[in-house]
């Protein structure tokens, strides 16, 4: 089975070990994740107004190079884009003028008639796949892996695009507990991170993520798990700076789930691309013996 | 601290343009204060976001623009789920920005943005900043 | 009907509208002999002038305009019968609406003329004299329920009191101390359920169920089911020996499934649900029971001096007949897990959990600890609005009771420990009865209890403490708190079960499952079924005093009703 794929900017330069573990990964699991053509930014933030149908112009563009592909569902990894796409999406199917003031923005294109579905690869993991065939097709369980799964805000919130429980998500504690890790459930799992704010006011993002790593270490987890590249890089790279400013803190491990599915698949561990993550994982995944050739 | 409020500041553009940008009813606020409790970034803001709407529901727009609240705000949409009003401050939150940014004032100058950061940054973080923070 | 006589009520809540149109519109109409607009109608002289017009213009059918035609139905139909007239031959109709006033008219016309139509097709309705019989079914033996049957048994008549539990008590038993007057309900209530138990003309049919009801005022038949208890009532004797020696250690209903230390809060298989229980009667949990699971024990039945235990007893039927019924099946709360943004956590407690924790006869002997880990909380917020006021995530509607019962519990929290503190987290304090807002004062100014105004947007473990997540509006600053323990003002529901005993009844519910009254002010105790009579929180939520006076209420109505020895049942006529 084929899958249209939309991977959006970050996902092509900061963040390949996410492209490149996922397209891994669902080609074990039997799905090819094929790239849609000709694809172009989402705008990464849905505007919230309701007089800005221009940025909807990008979003939806996207969905009509999915209908060109003849597709008619689109997956995402990135959360940004899947919730500007979704949100897009959701505007012009419930609001037939916007569709059509959108439409005719776009004269080049054909029109868009809300025929396409935009999931993210965690929906696709959990309703296409299902957690037991994921969890018979483990090579390496994650025994003793205690990972704290971090949702952010785009995979949850508005409520009409949550790909799960707004508050209580466990879609991807389901996910990890197939690979059999310990998961670590913990009170920021849905906190937002700071998002863009990291652009203007950084340390502001520093104290949120301070915040989250060590609620989530206060419960033991030994890394967290996500899926939005934005989340990633404030996790990631604001640590440097809090090992200074928390001389107890050692840094803590953070990997897309689509990393760990990779490794617990069973697949070339360099397919991971670990290197890239910006606290080095390897010696944590090393320690349980993870990762195997 | 006198305010001054009368029909014209209840019912002006200002705050038309808030509910029309923003697709809220603001008078549906009842002020419990739920969005301010649980907002990421409130320690940050000199006024709480439930005090934002307040000052929108009275049409109090020097009041909102001397605070820093809706430049700190992260678009997390945690207010929006949890109002039990159905109120999705998020947007009023935008519209607020917006009411600014479209009067060409930027938020973040990007030409001071140093270079390693542009570096280090991923694309999400600098097109979502930007497009949310200025003009 | 050829003379018939149009009378339009013009009072200042008509004042939206043309009557002069309307009344010529509407004179113009075939058969219509008089048509004109009165001023006040519903009072005494516009009903003379009504009467003095049938006569004079020999009307043979009148049609009344009315602002409230369920409310004035009975004073026009009266005038109209005093003037000769058959209660079919008045027809009221309401023309009220809320448009301009060109279309406030025409709806008018509109409404008239097709009221005039069915004044035209109305057949005398068949009459039938049923006789009272002179017994009530009361459903449900809280307080409201209690109030009534006493009420009524006093009275003379004979009461039928069904309780879904194996006892009367509802709620009200489980708290520790009720406001606004911190009297004991195991002081002043367990005395009426006592009395209840023992009175000549109350049967209790407790851990029953309504199965079955047909028939209507004066004569409802009534099958009630009654559970298998497994042991049998009658030869019991309430000595509670089988208790003692019964193994299993269950988590109570009683006690909110409280899961206190040392299983202070437990119960065992064959079990009473307190020691002051009506009637006094075990019952044997199925799902727990040795016997029942594991096929050995019966160590109750060895126990048992009177031969009471009765493991093949099967549910049974028991069939009544009465003459009226009084619906008292109360509330219960939200549950905790309905507020997902609240973590579920042993130390984060509603309501009813923390009574049990406060109450003297409670498991734990009125020690404050927490279940978590026995120690004593040296801090406690309390939450209001929990799942109330909130349209989006809950229910609109203001819960009524919690404002109150959160700042007794604040209070009486800190009679038990000294060096205590407390928090309420309000949006707005709600204490409106006698009494109320004198007792919130004094758990400010006395019992040291600070009330912090901002929706709690997040509660969650941190540690070895409770952390809360709110605000003070009033400064304007976020809160963040550290608590060794929580306690959630949850919304009151109506109990459940509440549609499928509505159905069986036949009465309206409204959107939330409360019953619902005929009339919101006039006639609250009268549900939209004659002859059944509502009282206490299954019609809303309310505090004792207020059920307690609806439960008198609901008894005055019925001993009106058995005052009388038969109804006249009229059933529309159908040609
Ligand atoms: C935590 C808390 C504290 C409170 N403290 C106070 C206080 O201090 N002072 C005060 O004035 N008010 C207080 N209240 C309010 C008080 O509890 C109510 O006013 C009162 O209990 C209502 O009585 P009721 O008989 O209507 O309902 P309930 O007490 O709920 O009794 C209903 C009875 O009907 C039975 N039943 C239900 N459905 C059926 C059915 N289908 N068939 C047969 N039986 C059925 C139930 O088992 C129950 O025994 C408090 C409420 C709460 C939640
Ligand atoms: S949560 Fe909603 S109702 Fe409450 S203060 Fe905020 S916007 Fe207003
Ligand atoms: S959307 Fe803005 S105001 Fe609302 S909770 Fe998030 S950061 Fe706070
Ligand atoms: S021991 Fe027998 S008589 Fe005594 S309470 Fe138990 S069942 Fe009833
Ligand atoms: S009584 Fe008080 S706590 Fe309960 S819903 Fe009403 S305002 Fe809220």
């Amino acid at each position: 089975m084929s899958l249209s794929y939309y991977p959006g900017c970050t996902l092509k330069t900061k963040a390949k070990n996410a492209e490149d573990s996922a397209i891994a990964a669902m080609a074990a699991l039997g799905i090819e994740l094929v790239e849609l053509p000709r694809w172009n930014c989402c705008g990464t933030v849905y505007s919230f107004a309701g007089d800005e149908e221009l940025h909807q112009l990008a979003p939806v563009r996207n969905l009509i190079r999915v209908k060109e592909t003849g597709g008619d569902r689109v997956a995402t990894i990135c959360s940004f884009c899947y919730n500007t796409l979704k949100r897009a999406n959701l505007l012009v199917t419930s609001n037939p003028e916007k569709m059509h003031t959108i439409n005719t923005f776009m004269e080049e294109e054909i029109d868009y008639e809300g025929d396409v579905e935009v999931v993210h690869l965690l929906e696709v993991l959990r309703d296409d796949i299902g957690w037991e065939t994921i969890a018979e097709k483990v090579q390496v369980p994650l025994t003793g892996l205690k990972v704290a799964p971090y949702y952010g805000c785009t995979l949850l919130r508005p409520q009409e695009i949550a790909i799960d429980d707004v508050e209580r998500p466990t879609i991807m504690h389901d996910l990890l507990k197939a690979l059999g890790a310990d998961v670590v459930d913990f009170p920021y799992a849905t906190e937002c991170c700071g998002s863009y704010q990291i652009i203007s006011n950084p340390d502001y993002v520093s104290q949120r993520v301070w915040d989250i790593l060590s609620s989530a270490m206060r419960r033991k987890a030994d890394a967290i798990v996500l899926s939005c590249p934005l989340c990633d890089a404030n996790l990631g790279q604001t640590q440097k700076e809090l090992m200074q400013t928390h001389s107890e803190f050692k840094g803590i491990p953070i990997l897309y789930f689509t990393q760990l599915l990779a490794l617990a698949l069973g697949l070339d561990p360099e397919i991971c691309r670990l290197e890239l993550n910006y606290v080095d994982p390897r010696p944590l995944l090393e320690s349980k013996e993870l990762l195997r050739q | 601290m006198r305010i001054e409020i009368s029909t014209e500041t209840l019912y002006s553009d200002f705050v038309k343009k808030v509910e029309a940008i923003s697709e809220q009813t603001l008078i549906s606020c009842y002020q419990c204060g739920k969005c301010s409790a649980g907002c990421p970034m409130c320690f940050a803001m000199d006024l709480l976001p439930s005090q934002i709407i307040r000052l929108a529901q009275l049409g109090l727009e020097d009041d909102i623009a001397k605070a820093n609240t809706i430049w700190i705000c992260a678009s997390c949409i945690t207010c929006s789920v949890r109002c039990p009003k159905g109120v999705d401050l998020a947007r009023v939150m935008e519209a607020l920005r917006l009411i600014t940014s479209r009067k060409n004032i930027d938020q973040v100058q990007i030409p001071e943005i140093p270079k390693e950061t542009i570096a280090q940054l991923p694309q999400v973080a600098m097109v979502g900043g930007f497009r949310k923070l200025t003009a | 009907m050829e003379r018939i006589g149009v009378f339009v009520c013009h009072c200042k809540l008509m004042a939206y509208m043309d009557t002069g149109t309307v009344v010529e519109a509407i004179s113009k109409k075939p058969d219509v002999v008089h048509a004109a607009a009165y001023e006040d109608l519903c009072l005494a002289p516009g009903l003379e002038q009504v009467k003095d017009t049938i006569k004079n213009e020999k009307l043979d059918g009148v049609l009344i305009t009315s602002c409230s035609p369920v409310l004035h139905q009975e004073v026009l139909r009266q005038a109209v019968t005093a003037a000769g007239l058959e209660a079919h031959q008045m027809q009221a109709v309401d023309i009220r609406s809320q448009n301009g006033v060109k279309e406030n008219t025409e709806r008018a016309i509109e409404a008239i003329s097709s009221a005039l139509d069915k004044l035209k097709a109305s057949l005398p309705p068949v009459r039938t004299k049923v006789p009272i019989t002179k017994k009530v079914l009361v459903i449900g033996g809280g307080i409201a329920g209690i109030r009534a049957s006493l009420d009524i048994a006093d009275g003379g008549y004979e009461v039928i009191l069904v309780e879904r539990t194996h006892s009367i008590g509802g709620h009200m038993i489980q708290y520790s101390e009720t406001f606004p007057t911190l009297d004991c309900p195991q002081c002043i209530e367990t005395p009426l359920m006592t009395d209840t138990g023992q009175h000549d003309n109350i049967t209790i049919y407790a851990y029953s169920e309504i199965e079955e009801v047909t028939g209507s005022i004066g004569k409802f038949k009534v099958k009630i089911r009654r559970k298998a208890a497994y042991v049998d009532w009658d030869k019991c004797n309430g000595c509670l020996m089988c208790i003692e020696k019964c193994p299993p250690r269950v988590l109570s209903e009683y006690e909110r499934y409280l899961d206190m230390p040392k299983r202070q809060a437990h119960r065992r298989a064959i079990w009473v649900p307190h020691a002051q229980a009506v009637p006094m009667r075990p019952i044997i949990d199925k799902d727990h029971c040795l016997y029942f699971t594991k096929g050995k024990c019966r160590v109750c039945e060895q126990a048992c001096p009177s031969k009471a235990i009765d493991f093949t007893q099967q549910e049974s039927f028991v069939e009544i007949e009465v003459g009226a019924i009084v619906v008292a099946s109360g509330f219960d709360l939200m549950p905790k897990s309905a507020i997902k943004e609240y973590e579920l956590d042993k130390d984060i407690l509603e309501g009813i959990e923390f009574e049990r924790i406060l109450c003297p006869a409670g498991p734990t002997a009125g020690k404050v600890i927490r279940p978590s880990d026995g120690r004593e909380p040296k801090t406690v917020a309390f939450i209001s609005c929990c799942g109330s006021r909130d349209p989006e995530h809950g229910v609109p509607y203001c819960s009524k009771v919690c404002c109150m019962y959160l700042v007794k519990m604040a209070l009486l929290y800190m009679h038990a420990v000294h060096d205590g503190q407390t928090f309420i987290f309000y949006i707005d304090i709600r204490t409106t009865g006698k009494g109320y807002e004198e007792f919130v004062q004094r758990a400010v100014t006395e019992d040291n209890v600070l009330y912090l105004r901002g929706k709690v947007s997040k509660i969650f473990r941190d540690g070895d403490k409770i952390k809360v997540w709110g605000a003070d509006t009033l400064t304007g600053k976020r809160i963040e708190m550290a608590v060794d323990l929580v306690v959630l003002g949850m919304a009151m529901l109506p109990s459940e079960g509440v549609k499928e005993l509505a159905d069986k009844l036949g009465i309206a519910t409204d959107e939330h499952g409360f019953m619902v009254e005929l009339h919101s002010k006039l006639r609250p105790m009268e549900s939209s079924v004659p002859g059944i009579y509502l009282a206490g929180c299954c019609q809303g939520p309310k505090d004792i005093q207020d059920t307690v006076a609806q439960g008198g209420g609901a008894a005055s109505k019925v001993l009106a009703l058995f005052a009388q020895d038969e109804v006249i049942l009229e059933e529309a006529a159908v040609r």
